[in-house]
């Protein structure tokens, strides 16, 4: 059962769409209590959308220096999305479950 | 399956969108398929592991325990020489006080109540508001703060390393670390993780006791899991009853300018203001007053608090709604919880060092 669990917690980000300019969208899933990545390289100008995979709240927030946000709370099925503008690192976490972490890496 | 991983995040569209069709299919995790049946494999993720986890730099050993323990039990590291840990994290009430909010140095009223230290070890984040990171960064905590133990740290090191009986039980636990905050908190914590109840009426449940929980408390267990009933799990989740999560109950203390903040104050996030960590249900028939204000008396209290979705709605966390509980399925609930406790030996005191 745990065994199914990390396998499905490593869904990835999906890369969606690459748009005429270059900008891409990312899927990063919340899922059992992880993010579907630990880590996300990306560049100047695209887009993660965090979606929400699991049967109650998570939120999405981040007071990095380079980018601070809160995405607020919301249910399963439902995401939000950031657009990332400048070029550094950027830490992202769920503030009702600590344990939930990852980093962007902005190129 | 592996290449459901992040490998792929920079592969073809067309890779990606078979990857994400393949991943959805996968099984669903919610309580709704859990068979309430002892012993059924559906239940097994409900149980704990017998040995918590510990650092690697502090593996317990029973002279660590045993030193951890005395420690535990010594007024003599409070500045006043009469609080130990065990003041407010007695065994005599489930590892807490039996009042609604610590009392600390000089008697002082606190505004939280003290949490029990049981299944502690299982958590990955410490105290109300998550301020320490685990039970070694805890267990100083209290003596260094002068409205609780408010120790003196100059004397209690120089009590610890003349005392023949600390000096030498520091030496066969922690051989060459001498006495310091790091050795105290260290052996303080190896202790702590041999307060565990895992061995509770739902456990052997659990583990196919058909006998062990009455029929009462089966039906409380399954109001407990269900989303559209008590929805409990939501956050006591398995198998700690705890997400090791933050969120605000919507207690009557949270109204107002002066309201504790709870994890707020170290995460100014909005949704965490006056959100508070969910505790473990492990032991829980043993510890009441309730909450972190104490202000529910009963474990009906708080299954009420519930029901109604909570009093103060500003900032209420979004599992919290209006529950559709009957009596009986609050009565069940209740006694489902008198289900989780674990028979324990009886703690014996230990003897400490006097020179
Ligand atoms: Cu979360």
């Amino acid at each position: 059962m745990n065994h199914t669990k990390t396998i499905l917690s490593t869904v990835a980000a999906v890369f969606l769409f690459s748009g005429l300019a270059g900008a891409a969208e990312y899927e990063v899933t919340q899922k059992n209590k992880t993010f579907s990545v630990k880590e996300l390289t990306i560049k100047v100008g695209d887009t993660v959308k965090f979606t929400n995979e699991d049967d109650f709240f998570h939120n999405v927030f981040s007071l990095s220096d380079l980018k601070t946000f809160d995405l607020g709370s919301y249910p399963k099925g439902e995401f939000k999305s950031v657009t990332f503008d400048k070029a550094g690192e950027v830490e992202v976490e769920c503030a009702i479950h600590p344990s939930m972490l990852m980093t962007i890496n902005i190129k | 399956m592996k290449y459901c991983g992040d490998r792929l995040v920079r592969g073809l569209l067309l890779a990606s969108l078979v990857t994400l069709g393949a991943c959805a299919t996968a099984p669903q995790t919610g309580e709704e398929k859990t068979a309430l049946k002892a012993g059924d494999p559906s239940l097994q993720h409900w149980l704990l592991p017998d040995t918590p986890p510990y650092p690697e730099d502090n593996k317990p050993t029973a002279e660590r325990v045993a030193l951890g323990k005395q420690l535990f039990f010594d007024p003599r590291l409070s500045r006043h020489g009469n609080m130990s840990c065990a003041s407010c994290h007695s065994p005599m009430f489930g590892w807490s006080d039996g009042l609604p909010t610590a009392r600390g140095h000089n008697g002082m009223l606190l505004g939280r109540a003290s949490p029990t230290v049981i299944n502690t070890a299982y958590n990955s984040i410490q105290m109300w508001d998550g301020r320490k990171k685990d039970l070694e960064d805890q267990a100083i905590g209290p003596m260094e703060a002068s409205v609780e133990m408010n120790s003196d740290f100059d004397r209690m090191f120089a009590f610890l390393s003349t005392n023949k009986g600390y000096r030498d039980a520091f030496e066969k636990a922690y051989p060459d670390e001498g006495v310091s905050k790091e050795t105290i908190a260290k052996a303080i914590a190896s202790y702590e993780r041999t307060i565990i109840s895992n061995d509770s009426p739902f456990d052997r449940w659990v583990k196919g006791d058909e006998k062990a929980m009455s029929e009462q408390q089966v039906r409380g267990f399954k109001i407990f899991i269900d989303p559209a009933k008590g929805n409990c799990a939501i956050c006591h989740s398995a198998p700690n009853f705890t997400d090791d999560g933050f969120h605000n109950l919507g207690l009557a203390s949270s109204a107002g300018e002066d309201a504790d903040p709870g994890r707020f104050a170290h995460k100014p996030i909005r949704i965490l203001k006056g959100a508070f960590k969910t505790p473990t249900l492990r032991d829980v028939a043993l510890t009441a007053p309730y909450f972190h204000d104490g202000s529910a008396e009963t474990l009906m209290d708080v299954v009420e608090h519930y029901a109604i979705g909570g009093v103060v709605k500003e900032n209420l966390s979004p599992n919290i709604r209006k529950l559709n509980l009957t009596r009986s399925d609050k009565e069940d609930l209740v006694a489902f919880m008198e289900a989780l406790t674990t028979e324990h030996e009886p703690v014996a005191l230990p003897v400490l060092p006097l020179e």
